[in-house]
This record gives structure tokens, C-alpha cells and sequence, in this order.
């Protein structure tokens, strides 16, 4: 077990450095270079390589590296010149907010997917388990956009119910004082969510259901509500468990949608503004972040795994 | 959205509660080509769903491919006097905010997303294919380093890498394929990696070696073939993937350049009426039922050829 974990570390740092090394090197895609797209095409080729000079990029590529890795450590994601603000306090006023959104996401899908997930299993091969099975299927059809747009047209125009954007507002405090402009932003994203889930769940749940545990409890005497709950249940949890480790692109490509519809100001719509901007320190930063916290949640998904499965002998 | 290499939704199949008889090994080398596609289409003609999907979407394509030349409209010069103009017998689906016709800008958009879609899937999953085959056949530490590059590439969320890569190369429909492939072909490469693990331990893998058979013969020959199941449902499903991710560009104005469009880039133009309020349902609902209708058509069409190819296995 501690052989795998330091393992399975070993692995996470090499990916990272790879990854670190694939993001600097995007930097340098930029038509003109980096510099370029900071000073704007009037610049004169002068002030581009004086700014060159400046911020280092005449350098070889591992000088940069390893100078860019030091400021990273120190805390230091860069400088967006369009925003006159440091990458580092733009993630810190727009990342709480971007965490409600995927937590009130999550939260809600979880809630629906994982009891549905399970109906469906109990009673597979029903009409039940085919109208959830079609809606799972249209969820993963669906762009998450789509879906935000649907929401808006039945519940925001055809109905007046609730506003079309999301709360507006800087601070984490703005955002929760409005909880109807949070309802469809939260809908439209655990929609697409739930057919992730309820799906995994209900494939979790027939595969233990067919294990020899099963039979054993139910040899022993077991009610049905006892081997569905006691045993079946908490191990098909598992797997959602690991899955929620790995899902994180998902949920970022999710919450960048959703926040652009709704005009949601968290670090989707920020990165999707900087995208508009050609602001590649901003781009850069917050790419570097999103990639930190998806490797940490594989990390999180393979350990835990190993972890509640004592049958996984690495 | 549900691209999530390595768990994606679709790989699951009902097989443990009907236990499934164990396939023999042998079943592989006694099949011959040419009856094995008759029964894979006998499983896959069973299928309704799957047929009345590929029906579906063969109408889809003429729609779009044939369409523009039995519905002429003026998809390149904008008609401002046009602008928003609902639905009526001249334009059937209304015209959008720069007074195309939606109905004829539906078809061309049409046209852009299933080629960039079919194109960009087949690029990745050959490239993915290629190098997943050549990594899981090679193994050892070379296949260790080889899979921590997919690791790494597969660790950038890739919304966030393709919207990168549209900033950078404001891209027409050929560049708008690579971008996509860019990305894609990593979860290709880890999914054929896995299968070729558990090919080349398999007798007539070994055979070749031991005839003095090269190792490109072993993958090219033996090991790709046998994964073709795999690879094509994987296309399948890559296809559709695809087409969400274009319409995911080109709904933040990241997509193709117009007057070039796509339907995701269709749906654009339809937010920005929906946030004032106003209700022009004519800009969302066609290019968002084409986007919908498409991809499930493809899904279900390569949930049915897994099962052509994998009870191919079992029924020998």
C-alpha cells in the first residue's frame, strides 16, 4: 500500500512536470509570441524586443522554465496587463464563486442520480428504467449550453418565473443573496451531470448485485432492504466516489459553459473574457490551476480506491 | 457533455447480470473476415433503434449536403432588413439577427459540423490508435514514460486547451479538425493501450514473434485488426463528441470564422436576444434539436456496433 502510494506520487509529479511544460510551451503559440499579444499588432518590433528582454522570453526555453516554476512556487501566476490585476488575486476573488456554482451542481445531480441510478438497477429492463436510461442518453447528447438556453426560453421567457442571468456581483455574499437567479444556472448544470451519475450507479449497483456477498447475505437471511442498503448500496457508492475524483474536467468544461450563459462572474466566464482579450497570462494561470486540481483529484481517485477496496492489491 | 476520457458513460454494458458464457480464445483465430461482417450487421440490423438512428442520419446528411440545392438561400451576404424575422412561408424557420434564413443556415451549418466531426474523429482515433497499439505493444518503462504524456495531456481540461488553441489559431474548418484531434486522440490512445495489453499475450501474437515476424507486423497485422471493434465504436462515439465540442467553440464565438458557421455558432447569436428577455425561440430550438438529434443518433449507433462486435465474440 505504501509502495503504490509513493508510486502512484512519483507518477502525479512526472505528469506535472510534463504538464508544466506543455503550458509554457502553449505561451510560445501565440502568432508573434507572447509579446506580441501583450502589446497588440502596432507595436513596433523595438518595443517587442525590449519587453522580450524584459519579461525574459529571448531566453532558452529551459531558463524560462525553470525561472517561471520558481514564481509559481512563490505564489506568482503572472500579471494581466488587460485587467491590471495579478492572475493570483483574480482566482482568489472569482474561485470561491465558481466553487458554489460546481457545488450546488453537484450536490443537486448527486441527490437525483445516485437514488435513480439505483431504482434503475433494482428494477432494470422496466419502463421506468427506459425513461431514465433515454433521459441519461439526452443528458450526454445535450450541450450543456443547449440545456441553459431551454431553461432560459421555458423558465425565464415563456414563464416569468425566474430571472434569465445569474446573480450578479463580485463578492461570495452578493451571489447567496439571491438564490431564485441560482436556480436555473444550477438545474441547466445538474442536468448534465445526472446522466453521468444515475448511469455509473446504475451499472455499479447490477454489477454487485450479482456478487457472491449478495447471495451470502441473502442465504443468511437478509431482507431486501438490508442487502439493497447495507451491502449493495455502500459498495456501489464507491465507484462514484472514484468517479467524482476523475470528473474534474468535466465539471470545469461544465461550469464554463454555464457561467457564460447565465453570465455567471466566476473564472469560466473570466477565462472565456480573457479568451476574447488574447489576455494569455490570465489564460495560462488559470489553465495551470484547473490542470494542478485535475491531477490532484486523479491522485485522490486512484488512492481512495485503493483504499475502500481492500480487494485491490497493487 | 460527457467527455471524460477513461470513464465515459457509454463504455458501460449490461453484460454481468445475464453471465455472459466466457469467450475462447480460439473463437478469434477461427473467425473469417467476410462472415463475421454479415453477422455483425445481422446483430446490428436487429437493433431498431440503432437502424431507425442510421436512417435518421442519413436523412441528416442529405438535409444538409443535398438541402441548399432544392432550398436556395443567401447564406453569404447578410440582409439586415431581414433581422429577426419570424418564422413565415418565405422563411419556413424565421432568419436570425443578421437576416440569414435559419432553415438554409441550418444546412450549411450542418455541413461544417459533420465534417469537422467525422474528420476530426478520424484523425484522432488514427493517431490515437497508432500510438496507443505501439506503447501497450513496446511495454516496460518505454510505455510507462509514453502513457504519462497522455496522463499529463489529459490533466489540461480540454475545454480550456481547445479554446486555447481557437484563440491562438482563429481557426477555419481544416485547423478547427486538428484542435480537436489535439485533444481527442489522447483518450483514443489510452483505451487501444489497454486493448493491445491484452492482445499481444494472446497465442497468435506470440506466434509471429516466434516465426521472426517484426513488431511493426505484431501491431499493423495482428494486434490493430483485432482491436477494430473497439476503434470503431470508439469513432462512433468520437464522431459525436466531436460535433459538441465545435458547437461548444463556436457557441463562445470561438468556432469556425463566418460566414462560415456551425450550429453551436448558430446558437450564439440566440443568447444574446434571451438575456434581454425577449422570445425568439427560432434562433435556439433548430440548431439545438439538429445538435441533439445527431449525436444521439451516433451514440446509439455505436452502443449497437459494440454489441455487434462483442456477441460476435460470445455467439462463437
Amino acid at each position: 500500500m505504501v509502495g503504490f502510494l509513493i508510486r502512484r506520487s512519483l507518477q502525479a509529479l512526472l505528469v506535472l512536470f510534463l504538464v508544466t511544460v506543455f503550458t509554457l510551451a502553449l505561451v510560445h503559440l501565440f502568432p508573434g509570441g507572447p509579446i506580441r499579444a501583450l502589446l497588440g499588432p502596432r507595436a513596433t518590433p523595438q518595443q517587442v524586443a525590449t519587453a522580450n528582454q524584459q519579461y525574459g522570453f529571448d531566453q532558452p526555453f529551459y531558463v524560462q522554465y525553470i525561472k517561471w516554476v520558481g514564481q509559481i512556487l512563490r505564489g506568482n501566476l503572472g500579471y494581466s496587463a488587460k485587467l491590471n490585476q495579478t492572475v493570483t488575486s483574480l482566482i482568489a476573488q472569482d474561485l470561491p464563486k465558481t466553487v458554489i456554482l460546481v457545488a450546488l451542481g453537484l450536490i443537486v445531480s448527486l441527490l437525483f442520480g445516485i437514488p435513480l441510478g439505483l431504482y434503475q438497477a433494482v428494477k432494470r429492463y422496466t419502463v421506468g428504467d427506459y425513461v431514465l436510461t433515454g433521459i441519461a442518453f439526452l443528458g450526454y447528447a445535450t450541450p450543456v449550453f443547449f440545456v441553459g438556453l431551454l431553461l432560459i426560453q421555458w423558465f425565464a421567457i415563456d414563464i416569468h418565473l425566474f430571472p434569465p442571468f445569474a446573480p450578479q456581483g463580485t463578492t461570495v455574499g452578493a451571489i447567496l443573496s439571491d438564490p431564485k437567479a441560482l436556480v436555473l444556472p444550477t438545474a441547466a448544470y445538474a442536468f448534465v451531470l445526472f446522466a453521468l451519475w444515475s448511469r455509473y450507479m446504475r451499472s455499479s449497483v447490477m454489477d454487485n448485485l450479482v456478487q457472491d456477498y449478495v447471495r451470502t447475505a441473502r442465504a443468511k437471511g437478509a431482507s431486501e432492504r438490508r442487502v439493497l442498503w447495507g451491502h449493495v448500496f455502500r459498495n456501489s457508492l464507491m465507484a462514484i466516489v472514484t468517479l467524482l475524483g476523475l470528473s474534474l474536467p468535466t465539471l470545469v468544461a461544465g461550469a464554463l459553459f454555464i457561467e457564460v450563459v447565465f453570465n455567471y462572474p466566476g473564472m469560466g466566464l473570466a477565462f472565456y473574457n480573457a479568451a476574447l482579450n488574447v489576455d494569455y497570462q490570465v489564460l495560462l494561470g488559470f489553465t495551470l490551476i484547473a490542470t494542478l486540481a485535475t491531477i490532484v483529484g486523479n491522485l485522490l481517485a486512484d488512492v481512495s480506491y485503493a483504499v475502500l477496496d481492500p480487494r485491490v492489491r497493487y | 457533455m460527457a467527455i471524460m476520457p477513461g470513464a465515459d458513460p457509454r463504455e458501460i454494458t449490461d453484460a454481468p447480470v445475464l453471465e455472459a458464457p466466457p469467450e475462447s480464445p480460439e473463437a478469434l483465430e477461427a473467425a473469417k473476415p467476410r462472415s463475421l461482417l454479415r453477422r455483425g450487421w445481422d446483430v446490428f440490423a436487429e437493433n431498431k433503434l440503432a437502424l431507425a438512428s442510421l436512417a435518421m442520419l442519413v436523412f441528416i446528411i442529405l438535409f444538409c449536403f443535398v438541402g441548399p440545392h432544392l432550398y436556395h438561400t443567401d447564406q453569404v451576404h447578410t440582409n439586415l432588413a431581414n433581422a429577426l424575422c419570424p418564422p413565415s412561408s418565405a422563411h419556413p424557420l424565421g432568419c436570425d439577427n443578421v437576416g440569414y434564413d435559419v432553415l438554409g443556415r441550418l444546412m450549411v451549418g450542418g455541413q461544417t459540423s459533420l465534417e469537422v466531426g467525422f474528420a476530426a474523429a478520424i484523425v484522432a482515433v488514427f493517431f490515437g490508435t497508432l500510438y496507443g497499439a505501439f506503447s501497450g505493444f513496446i511495454g516496460g518503462p518505454v510505455d510507462s514514460f509514453l502513457m504519462r504524456i497522455v496522463d499529463a495531456g489529459l490533466s489540461i481540461p480540454y475545454i480550456l486547451l481547445v479554446i486555447i488553441l481557437s484563440v491562438v489559431f482563429h481557426p477555419n474548418t481544416i485547423i478547427m479538425i486538428f484542435i480537436i484531434a489535439v485533444f481527442y486522440w489522447l483518450g483514443v490512445a489510452r483505451l487501444v493501450r489497454g486493448e493491445t495489453l491484452t492482445l499481444r499475450t494472446r497465442e497468435y501474437v506470440q506466434a509471429v514473434k516466434v516465426i521472426g515476424g517484426t513488431r511493426r507486423r505484431s501491431v499493423v497485422r495482428h494486434i490493430v485488426p483485432n482491436a477494430i471493434g473497439t476503434i470503431i465504436v470508439q469513432t462512433t462515439f468520437a464522431v459525436a463528441d466531436s460535433i459538441l465540442i465545435l458547437a461548444g467553440l463556436g457557441f463562445l464565438g470561438l468556432g469556425v470564422q463566418p460566414p462560415a458557421t456551425d450550429w453551436g455558432d448558430m446558437l450564439s447569436g440566440g443568447l444574446t436576444y434571451m438575456q434581454s428577455g425577449t422570445n425568439y425561440w427560432w434562433l435556439i430550438y433548430p440548431a439545438g434539436i439538429a445538435i441533439i438529434l445527431t449525436c444521439i443518433c451516433f451514440n446509439f449507433i455505436g452502443d449497437a456496433l459494440r454489441d455487434a462486435f462483442e456477441t460476435r465474440l460470445q455467439r462463437r
